[in-house]
């Protein structure tokens, strides 16, 4: 399957805006001098957007990205995927978790390019027709999140800590979901959220 | 985050040539214009900061066939630098047979994290210092070389109490190099002449006068494997710090020991979190050697190895915690049944 979307749905582009601001008549001169001296380097960028496919959730997504981009961003941005959230962008809280094949990464350090040719799965990959995923099913049943925003990130995580083996005893998944923070700390619910989900998957 | 180009390395010799592009140029490898790529969680966050500005990025992770094996040999345990942290930490003759290796790889970062970074990149990891990583101070001699240090007079709670210098006192925050510095390890490393091999503990060059020198890596040479000689199952590496999980180290100690009846026949030590570089302790080997253990001899033990500290303003409790860090690492090796 194949989706041709564009990766710049609003038509704007970084290079595109700098040209279209230095032509604007409401640019003072003095700005548009110095943004017309900006273009010289911006010109000679290496940098120049690539062509990439990115498998997300089976389907092929073609986009043109800056290098720069990272799985995160492609997924926000540009795939209007906006399920896995963006808290600290360094990898620190867990809040951008997907699953790259099987296992679980933070996409705000992968950067995209790096990332072509490789199953992709995000929160919105999980359910199939209107059946809830058993660890989507089991945050609900438990209460496991108060304001919501590290869900995405804590159920994808969660998903690969059973499938690691690493939800055996409350300590285990406590050590092994430390790296999805939950500024809510509704830690207790997410355990008690993980072991009856793992219970669901063990059962097949 | 600086606009690069980004390339695909598909064999050593094509990122050996791609990442010696600017050798001439003679600058610190960390300041290199061209940056391997392998997991990304150390390159991509500093990027982020502005505190790497390479122009060129060179993707590695082609390479991983080749370089990610695991193989417990009889003599030697042999780890391809590309071996995800997650794979080796879950392996199960490292559990057995070495046990330091596998738990100084469990207890740092996350999951997610142990899943992307790689073995080669984590040794190479940079420091956490918070000078080093905000740009916006403007003096860091790591970053821009004879500009000073923010941390010196700073706040160092964080920092080095060995290894340090009048130029640099950020610590080296990683966990798996002290497994590899106490076991003698060997890094076996590629570039534009080939491979080459070299004791573990020649990597790291403490800061001295050159902070912004970091290894003795030369231009477009790769790590690609660490060899470790015999097998280590009386072997611990401990962690304290501020957090139970997901957390830097404030000190950690590996050690593995070797006894028989009751007397320590040999005994590697190394520090992790108190030190500007992987830090083994030889001077606390030396006192064990030979010796039967018992609590004063780990005390003995433990103060040798601080014998050299130095503390600043917020950091002194390193060398009391460190202490104490490495006699009760000294009490779990010997106690652990194998």
């Amino acid at each position: 399957m194949s989706d041709t979307s564009s990766s710049r749905p609003s038509g704007f582009h970084r290079r595109a805006f700098i040209a279209g601001a230095a032509g604007s008549a409401l640019v003072p001169l003095t700005a548009r001098a110095a943004v017309q001296d900006a273009q010289a380097p911006v010109a000679q960028d290496p940098a120049l957007p690539v062509d990439v496919t990115l498998r997300v959730n089976g389907q092929d997504k073609r986009l043109n990205l800056d290098a720069r981009t990272t799985v995160l961003d492609a997924l926000r941005e540009h795939l209007k995927l906006t399920g896995s959230k963006k808290g600290c962008d360094h990898g620190q809280c867990g809040a951008c978790t997907v699953l790259i094949g099987d296992r679980r990464v933070v996409s705000c350090l992968t950067l995209a390019l790096a990332a072509e040719g490789q199953e992709i799965t995000t929160i919105e990959g999980l359910a199939t027709n209107d059946r809830l995923h058993p660890m989507q099913q089991a945050f609900v049943d438990n209460d496991a999140f108060q304001c919501g925003y590290c869900t995405p990130g804590q159920i994808m995580s969660a998903i690969a800590c059973v499938k690691e083996g690493h939800a055996g005893s409350d300590a285990d998944i406590r050590e092994y979901m430390s790296g999805n923070i939950c500024r809510c700390a509704a830690y207790p619910n997410i355990v008690a959220a993980v072991k009856q989900a793992a219970t669901e998957i063990m059962k097949g | 985050m600086r606009s690069f180009s980004y390339q695909r390395a598909t064999d050593p010799g094509m990122a050996v040539q791609a990442l010696s592009a600017d050798a001439a140029a003679n600058n610190p490898l960390t300041q290199a214009t061209a940056q391997p790529l392998a997991g990304g969680t150390t390159l991509i966050d500093l990027m982020k900061l502005d505190v790497m500005r390479p122009a060129a990025i060179v993707d590695i992770n082609p390479l991983a066939q080749g370089w990610s094996a695991i193989e417990p040999g009889s003599g030697n345990l042999w780890l391809g630098a590309l071996a995800k942290m997650s794979d080796v930490a879950a392996h199960e003759d490292i559990q057995r047979n070495y046990p330091v290796i596998a738990d100084s790889l469990k207890l740092a970062a996350s999951a997610q994290l142990r899943n992307m970074a790689t073995l080669g990149g984590n040794v190479l990891q940079r420091t956490r210092c918070s000078y080093f990583r905000d740009v916006s101070y403007e003096n860091c001699n790591k970053r821009n070389p004879g500009s000073g240090c923010a941390a010196m007079d700073g706040v160092n709670r964080m920092h080095a109490v060995l290894g340090t210098s009048e130029q640099c006192i950020a610590t080296y925050p990683g966990d798996f190099a002290q497994a590899l510095i106490a076991l003698d390890a060997t890094v076996e490393v590629t570039g534009r002449s080939g491979t080459r091999s070299m004791p573990f503990a020649e990597l790291h060059k403490p800061p001295g006068n050159t902070p912004e020198i970091e290894t003795s890596l030369q231009p477009g040479e790769l790590i690609s494997a660490f060899v470790i000689p015999g097998r280590w199952p009386r072997s611990v590496y401990l962690k304290a710090r501020d957090r139970q999980s997901y957390e830097f180290a404030l000190s950690s100690a590996a050690v593995a020991l070797d006894v028989q009846d009751g007397t320590i026949r040999d005994a590697r030590i190394a520090l992790g979190g108190v030190a500007t570089v992987p830090w083994r302790a030889r001077e606390t080997e030396a006192l064990l050697k030979g010796r039967k253990f018992d609590d004063g001899l780990a005390q003995r033990a433990a103060d040798a190895a601080f014998a050299d500290a130095k503390g600043r303003r917020h950091n002194s409790f390193k060398i009391a915690l460190g202490k104490r860090v490495v006699a009760h690492a000294l009490q779990q090796a010997v106690t652990m049944e194998i």
